[in-house]
């Protein structure tokens, strides 16, 4: 697969849930091994983008493109095994451990037992919980912050090369959240993937991002660099959104 | 006291023949309504718009009086086993249907998309997620039906299906007390040690991640 095919692309996308257009001839290119930040409005169309990309929703019209192939074209399941996702309402399986939580796709995918085993506890020292501790719990035996993180660390156990993350840490308190924002960020830098990355945070967004794309009733407002937002907002509602006073800081 | 244990004595080899006939037409007709009503269940739960008219239409065979749903048997299949295993069947229906039913679909459906966006197939989501977690609420209408079935399966004497109802009827024939009991008892302790036996199952197979749900 070459360098520059884009990691998705959104080619004249409409999607309509029955009242009205929630996406309409929306166009949109994600370059492959980069963080790219959806923000916008509660109901602005953030989630749906996103499970366009793993056919968990259908376009009723245009193209979805997953390093250049048309995802109608694909078989959804396999499709869904090779792109990591970590859902907003967490949905953690309350009848496995741990370890049966994190291993899921890779079992699905038929890997070896033994490789598993690796892979769990690597994954689990990533989000920054101590294996020995964890691996054996059930989800209800951890707290939102930490369930949140196996949500994470389930999503990477394929070492999936694209990533969709829904609110992945807004249950996290502050400070396990900047910290699994830097592990985010290296995880990028070391391994090159590219991370679809819903947030109401604007700090997040605008902290992790290459790219941040400001949506608003499913249009784009505007899309850049974070720097590129800040130093030229493209209206008021971009300067509002991301919080006036931002912008003092900025220019002082 | 002493006549109760010599007649039981004496009655013990057909008690045991009685007991295994009964034993044998519960767990056939519980089996076969498991085998009906899980599957049923199931499949309601992705047309839920049939669900309440197919749910409705079972729970009227509820309504039917245990002796006269065997009596309306007579006059399409006679008397016998096979007659009373298909009216047994139809009692045990409901519990397990609507358990079934409710315990699948009330599985949250943010695992479920979980368990699509990770790639799981239909099945996979059924096998691996929606019935580990619905289980306990279907073992207990399994457990429920368990003990209904074998208590009216004393009933099934009425069409010569056999079983310990034939011991009680005799008993009741003769005004013999004794009798009455060697075929009560076995029958109510069938029921408790079934009862008992499906609890700890049930138990046995629920995984930690879910007791904290299914206490009580
Ligand atoms: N299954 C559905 N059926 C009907 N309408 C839907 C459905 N899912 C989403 N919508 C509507 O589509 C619009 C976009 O929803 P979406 O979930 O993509 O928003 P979002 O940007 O993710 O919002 P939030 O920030 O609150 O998560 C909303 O107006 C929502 O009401
Ligand atoms: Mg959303």
């Amino acid at each position: 697969m070459g360098v520059d095919v884009a990691a998705v692309q959104f080619k004249q996308v409409t999607k309509n849930y029955g009242s009205g257009n929630v996406l309409e001839n929306f166009d949109l290119t994600i370059p492959s091994g980069q963080i790219v930040t959806i923000i916008g409005p509660s109901g602005c169309g953030k989630t749906t983008l996103l499970k366009m990309i793993n056919r968990l929703i259908e376009p009723e019209s245009g193209s979805v493109l997953v390093e250049g192939q048309e995802v109608s074209t694909l078989n959804p399941v396999e499709l869904r095994r090779n792109i990591g996702y970590v859902i907003q309402q967490i949905g953690l399986f309350p009848h496995m451990t741990i370890e049966q939580n994190i291993s899921i796709v890779p079992r699905l995918k038929g890997e070896k037992k033994k490789d598993l085993v690796q892979r769990t506890e690597e994954l689990l020292q990533l989000i920054g919980l101590d294996p020995q501790q964890f691996r054996s719990r059930y989800p209800h035996e951890l707290s939102g912050g930490q369930q949140q993180r196996i949500g994470v660390a389930r999503a990477l156990a394929s070492n999936p090369s694209i990533i969709l993350m829904d609110e992945p840490f807004s249950a996290l308190d502050p400070i396990s959240r900047v910290q699994l924002q830097k592990e985010l960020i290296k995880l990028n830098e070391k391994v090159q993937k590219t991370i679809v990355f819903v947030t109401h945070d604007i700090d997040e967004a605008l902290k992790i991002a290459d790219q941040v794309i400001l949506l608003k009733d499913g249009f784009i407002i505007q899309t850049g660099t974070p720097a590129n937002l800040l130093e030229a907002p493209a209206s008021d509602f971009v300067r509002e959104f991301l919080g006036a006073e931002r912008f003092e800081q900025y220019s002082i | 006291m002493d006549q109760f244990w010599n007649t039981l004595q004496a009655d013990w080899p057909m008690i045991l023949q009685k007991m295994g006939e009964h034993i044998n037409l519960s767990l056939i007709s519980v089996l076969i309504a498991c085998l009906i009503a899980v599957p049923t269940g199931i499949i309601l739960t992705a047309y839920k718009r049939v669900a309440n008219t197919v749910i409705t239409t079972v729970s009227v065979i509820q309504t039917i009086p245990s002796l006269a749903l065997f009596g309306f048997m007579i006059p399409f299949l006679g008397i016998g086993t096979k007659p009373a295993i298909i009216a047994l069947t139809l009692y045990a229906l409901l519990p397990i249907l609507q358990n079934t039913y409710v315990g699948i679909g009330g599985v949250n459906q943010a695992l479920i998309e979980a368990g699509t966006g990770m790639g799981m197939t239909r099945w996979q989501i059924l096998w691996m997620v929606q019935l580990p977690i619905a289980r306990s609420v279907i073992m207990a209408g399994v457990r429920l039906v368990a003990v209904q079935t074998i208590s009216m399966a004393t009933i099934a004497t009425y069409i010569a299906a056999g079983g310990l109802g034939d011991i009680i009827t005799r008993g009741i024939a003769m005004i013999n007390t004794v009798t009455i009991m060697e075929g009560a008892i076995p029958v109510s302790l069938l029921v408790i040690v079934v009862n008992l036996l499906l609890l700890g199952l049930n138990k046995l197979l629920t995984p930690k991640g879910l007791r904290q749900y299914t206490r009580n």
